[in-house]
């Protein structure tokens, strides 16, 4: 009896450690980004950091101004969703509303696999065939411009926003389609005025965390957006996100450099961005669920 | 309990101690400075840590400047520079009590590159600096059709970015949008398939499928980049403190040898042989 107890106890010592480090992971990160990247305030102003309109860190004397970075990012991030919004959300209530067993068992799995390609593949993808692509179709002077990450992007992040808008759409309670149905109503009006007003806040909750998974993402723009570090608002121009920046600079970045340190604080400024958008994604879910009477 | 411990950590002592000291005893040779120099200094360490087992060759970038300021200060063996010593950090080093004495490893050479398509059959520097600064944006303005000119650049933080920013920009901003890429394959890739473009990369990754042009009507090979004819060609160094002895002498006389000059270049640069 005795022994089974203390075995029970390791086990949970066990589970809670791992479940911990995860936790000690994050704080590490969180502490590295601050020590790291806090040090450049001494020499350039948060203000002129974020709204400084030129990126020339390794001039004499240098410039460490991420607006067009920041917009790039946000940029890019809109346009993909563009692409993510009806296609993800689409195949999610396709899936979940109108596909027969047979048609979701296959679909769902290859909607997976698009999550399991890496984002260099994707990359090479944009590079060799969507750039050269909307070149000629657009008549550029380069097809590494900002659409063509977002359509990349946009496509990336199609699995995050459709396996969470399904999770979504699976929690909309029964009653209420077969209570639209009483009243006469037909598939399409039970779609589109019932099941997604009920699972709208999850809904977007999938869209967002989908931006964060965008946002975030560096290889594909890295390969495929330019590489410009310009404020603008055309899609046709190449284009430099944040995680682009930090990607091909911190190599050679000198080690304790205030450049270094400005890399740090970019990563800094995205993570509190991306953090911002989960917040606001748990948010909305933690009051839809209770507003659906299911348990937090 | 107590004296167990300690006894423990007076043995974890000794032996930390006799590390140490087993460690100054052993060969050490370290090399700073210019990260254009860093990958030959990398591939030459590594290749001579090799061949002479318990040598330890610390190779570290930061710059040429701060290469030869840890020189002065007796802070590393070697300091590799993408420049010659100026005359104020000469005189600091005289002033130390150093005496620099210089090398010169490699030649560094960056060919302007377009696409094949491209009608224009060369540029002068002063063309050139324009279109990377901004001045000119339209090829019709350097005698070819018109059509927007894709200027595509390394990052800023790369060496070759670095090289080229001094000999054909003369340190002024490149236009901002410019593509800054992240590797010399990139441009090349890039010039390869945008009719529009111009890119700039290191001699080794001329291919077929881009044109390099002449720059003030001389071609990047070679031997214009050995004699310093080309205009975006440079020397790359390696200062040491004194007539080199030793190790030093050893390291150097190896990257100056046959082989030593085969790694060279196989970075990318142009050896002295």
């Amino acid at each position: 009896m005795k022994t089974r107890r203390f075995k029970e106890k390791i086990y949970k010592w066990m589970f809670a450690v791992s479940s911990f480090s995860a936790l000690i992971f994050l704080l590490g990160i969180i502490i590295i980004l601050f020590k790291e990247g806090l040090p450049l305030f001494n020499e350039v102003s948060l203000y002129d950091f974020i709204t400084g309109k030129n990126w020339y860190p390794t001039y004499d004397p240098p410039e460490f101004g991420i607006l067009p970075l920041i917009t790039a990012t946000l940029l890019v991030t809109l346009g993909a969703m563009f692409v993510c919004i009806p296609l993800g959300v689409g195949s999610a209530l396709y899936l979940h509303e109108l596909a027969g067993e047979k048609k979701r068992a296959v679909i769902k799995p290859l909607i997976e696999i698009l999550a399991s390609i890496p984002s260099v593949v994707y990359g090479f993808f944009g590079m060799v065939i969507a750039a050269p692509f909307f070149q000629t179709f657009f008549k550029l002077p380069t097809g590494l411009c900002a659409l063509t990450a977002s359509i990349i992007l946009g496509i990336m992040a199609i699995p995050t926003v459709c396996s969470l808008a399904e999770d979504a759409l699976s929690y909309v309670p029964k009653s209420y389609k077969e209570a639209s149905y009483a009243l006469g109503a037909n598939r399409w009006q039970t779609m589109i005025k019932v099941v997604m007003p009920a699972a709208g806040s999850g809904i977007s909750t999938a869209i967002i965390l989908g931006m964060s998974r965008i946002a975030g993402e560096t290889m594909t723009v890295l390969m495929v957006a330019g590489g410009a570090a310009i404020i603008t608002s055309s899609f046709l121009v190449p284009v430099r996100p944040m995680t682009a920046t930090i990607a091909a600079e911190m190599g050679e970045a000198a080690v304790g450099s205030s450049h270094y340190q400005a890399l740090f604080a970019i990563g800094l400024v995205l993570f509190l961005i991306t953090l911002i958008f989960n917040l606001i994604a748990e948010i909305i879910s933690r009051k839809y669920r209770l507003k659906l009477g299911l348990s937090v | 309990m107590k004296i167990k411990s300690l006894s423990v950590n007076i043995i974890g002592l000794i032996s930390m101690l006799s590390v140490i000291s087993f460690n100054l005893s052993a060969k050490e040779i370290v090399t700073e400075g210019s990260t254009t120099v860093l990958p030959i200094a990398q591939i030459a360490a590594e290749v001579f840590m090799d061949k002479n087992p318990g040598v330890d060759i610390s190779v570290r970038g930061g710059g040429s400047g701060v290469g030869i300021t840890s020189f002065i200060d007796g802070n590393c063996d070697i300091a590799t520079a993408s420049r010659a010593m100026k005359d104020t950090e000469m005189q600091k080093a005289v002033g130390n009590g150093k005496d620099p004495k210089a090398f010169v490893v490699a030649m560094d050479g960056i060919a302007v590159i377009l696409n094949p398509s491209n009608s224009v059959a060369g540029l002068t520097k002063k063309q050139l600096k324009d279109i990377y600064t901004g001045k000119i944006s339209d090829w019709s303005k350097v005698g070819a059709g018109k059509g927007k000119i894709v200027v595509i650049s390394r990052d800023s933080a790369s060496g070759t970015f670095e090289a080229f920013n001094e000999l054909a920009l003369d340190k002024q901003k490149v236009r901002r949008d410019a593509l800054m890429q992240a590797s010399n394959q990139a441009i090349a890739n890039i010039v390869a398939k945008t009719p529009q473009a111009i890119g700039y990369v290191g001699l080794g990754y001329i291919t077929d499928s881009v044109k390099a042009i002449p720059i003030n009507g001389i071609i990047a090979d070679k031997k214009t980049v050995l004699s310093g004819k080309y205009p975006l060609s440079r020397p790359l160094f390696m200062y040491t403190n004194g007539v080199p002895t030793g190790l030093v002498k050893d390291f150097i006389d190896f990257i100056m040898s046959e082989d030593g000059q085969k790694l060279v270049e196989e970075e990318g640069f142009v050896g002295l042989k």
